[in-house]
């Protein structure tokens, strides 16, 4: 064993799905010792994956150094290496997958695989003490109500299309909305939403337990250019709307499930309006609504660290030549064996 | 009987027993959603009050057994609809003889045929929701989750569904079950779609997807 300070193991989690490229480490204990994130931002529009992964391998070693002087230990400290093996960006996890590679074999220690859905939501068990939740987790690239079901967490319902956050992000840059720095722009639309009154009709698209928002998005820039209508109206349209689809799947699923927990993580969390449905149809269904803190529910090492912790230790390692990104990884192709 | 009698509640809508001009009928009530703004409730529930029993209609067009729809009230969000009188083909399946179960079995195969071959899916199609009645007719109802399409993609997660009641419910003839409700449903669209149609589910299999999509719930 390399542990020579401390006699804790740890374990380094690297993300890079998107346009954040982050470090974490977490004891085997679950303590996060460091969460280190640094966000690609673009001059104009959106995620480029090119740009992205660029800006991912300029402040790679940036982002590890600050971590371990977080954390206050050295590379040689580290039991395993986890990293972010997909859904994503290509560009984006080959950079985040080729750091992780070149660490674990430089110090020869194991490196491991995790998928980032899976992360998101062991992360949010992690933080806010949930044991067997219905998750919806809603970011810039995922629109996913799960819950753990014989061996694996199983996808309830989910996007056909654009993700939630996608569809805000892009409105906000077809409407010419400024973004403060490090604002999100769903935090634009939320700030412009909470001036908003009339409810003007969009497409209100739930299939099943799936739902759809690209005709929506396309509905609300056509209102946009017509400028028929306040913007203040259209965000708070919008918001209402494609919240209200959410949180309708989201009930279903605790409806047909019974558990006992709701989870809201990814970006699109910090919205208030959204908490706000999610904790009503919480209390409706006696379940305990439980919230991420922005910093773990946005995309970040420490949730890839700590799920490569329980992978670890049920016996999951990703041999390097197996260690290929994998863009189109679902949630529900992974064992999970260590929930019972 | 005075009072509605609740009989089911689910997430989206509540059903009763009740009585309606010297008739015994079934109320389906959508329930308003605290979380949504009532402008935008009072769309959905209107949009979906109309929409059910036009798929109801449609469906009985076609030739397959539902409710006949007395009154939609549109304002109240309820639909009072025909009770079927029966039983559930999730209890019969494990009560009758084999080839009464394979005939019910592919009655229920050529039955969903005829709603894909139309354009119409069921979209909850448990055997829950199918009732034999005295006639021996077999009844579908529930159409909350329903749409109009003739994809590919649309018939093949229906009838995933179908396959996925069977396997948890029925475990023990489920394999029997599926292939007679196959024969009864190619002999309404043709042995290429269904074939077709078979190597969907298999690809939706693969996908992983709706593997729990819904629990099959014991109504």
């Amino acid at each position: 064993m390399r542990r020579k300070n401390t006699g804790e193991s740890y374990c380094l989690g690297i993300e890079s799905t998107a346009d954040d490229f982050s470090v974490g480490i977490s004891k085997f204990n679950g303590e996060i010792s460091a969460n280190i994130i640094s966000a690609y931002i673009p001059l104009e529009g959106g995620i480029h994956p090119r740009e992205a992964a660029r800006h991912h391998a300029k402040v790679a070693s940036k982002v590890l150094e600050k971590a371990f002087q977080k954390a206050v230990i050295k590379p040689r400290d580290l039991s395993i290496i986890a990293f972010s093996q997909g859904p994503g960006l290509g560009p984006c996890l080959r950079t985040g997958a080729t750091v992780a590679r070149a660490l674990a074999s430089y110090l020869g220690i194991p490196l491991v695989g995790v998928n980032h859905c899976v992360a998101h939501i062991e992360i949010g068990k992690l933080k806010t003490g949930a044991n067997d939740p219905v998750t919806l987790y809603v970011s810039g690239g995922n629109t996913i109500v799960s819950a753990f079901d014989s061996g694996r967490y199983r996808v309830f319902g989910e996007t056909l299309d654009v993700a939630l956050g996608n569809c805000l992000d892009v409105f906000a840059r077809e409407a010419g909305l400024h973004q403060e720095i490090g604002e999100p722009f769903g935090a634009v639309v939320e700030r412009f939403a909470a001036n908003g009154k009339r409810l003007i009709p969009l497409p209100y698209t739930v299939k099943g337990m799936d739902m759809s928002f690209s005709g929506l998005l396309t509905a609300a820039i056509d209102l946009l250019k017509k400028g028929e209508h306040k913007l203040e109206d259209l965000c708070y349209s919008l918001q209402e709307t494609v919240f209200s689809m959410v949180t309708e799947v989201t009930e279903r699923a605790l409806a047909h499930t019974e558990k006992k927990e709701v989870l809201l993580t990814g970006g699109v969390a910090a919205n208030k309006r959204l908490q706000s449905m999610v904790r009503a149809i919480a209390e409706e269904h006696r379940a305990e609504f439980c919230v991420m803190p922005r910093e773990y529910a946005i995309d970040n090492g420490a949730m890839i660290a700590w799920t490569g912790v329980l992978a670890y230790k049920h016996g999951a390692v990703t041999p390097i030549e197996e260690s290929f990104v994998k863009l189109r990884w679902r949630l529900e192709e992974v064992e999970i064996p260590w929930v019972k | 009987m005075k009072q509605p009698l609740l009989i089911k509640k689910g997430a989206e809508a509540s059903l009763y027993l009740a009585n309606w001009h010297d008739r015994i009928v079934i109320m389906k009530k959508r329930l308003p959603k605290k979380y949504r703004l009532s402008e935008l409730d009072g769309q959905i529930k209107t949009y979906r009050t109309i929409h059910e029993p036009q798929l109801i209609h449609e469906a009985k067009k076609t030739g397959v057994p539902t409710p006949t729809i007395f009154l939609v009230d549109v304002r109240n969000a309820i639909i009072i609809m025909e009770f079927i009188e029966g039983k559930q083909v999730k209890q019969l399946l494990s009560e009758v003889s084999k080839s009464e179960r394979q005939r019910l079995c592919f009655k229920i195969g050529e039955l969903i045929g005829r709603l894909h071959k139309y354009g119409i899916i069921h979209g909850d199609l448990t055997t829950s929701n199918m009732i034999l009645n005295s006639e021996g007719k077999i009844f579908f109802v529930d159409f909350g989750l329903g749409e109009k399409s003739k994809e590919l993609e649309a018939r093949g997660v229906d009838l995933h569904l179908m396959k996925r009641t069977l396997q948890s419910t029925h475990f023990r003839f489920a394999k029997e079950c599926f292939s007679t409700v196959i024969e009864g449903y190619s002999k309404v669209l043709g042995a290429e779609t269904a074939k077709n149609v078979l190597d969907k589910i298999r690809e939706i299999e693969r996908r992983g997807r709706y593997v729990a999509e819904r629990k099959v719930n014991d109504r």
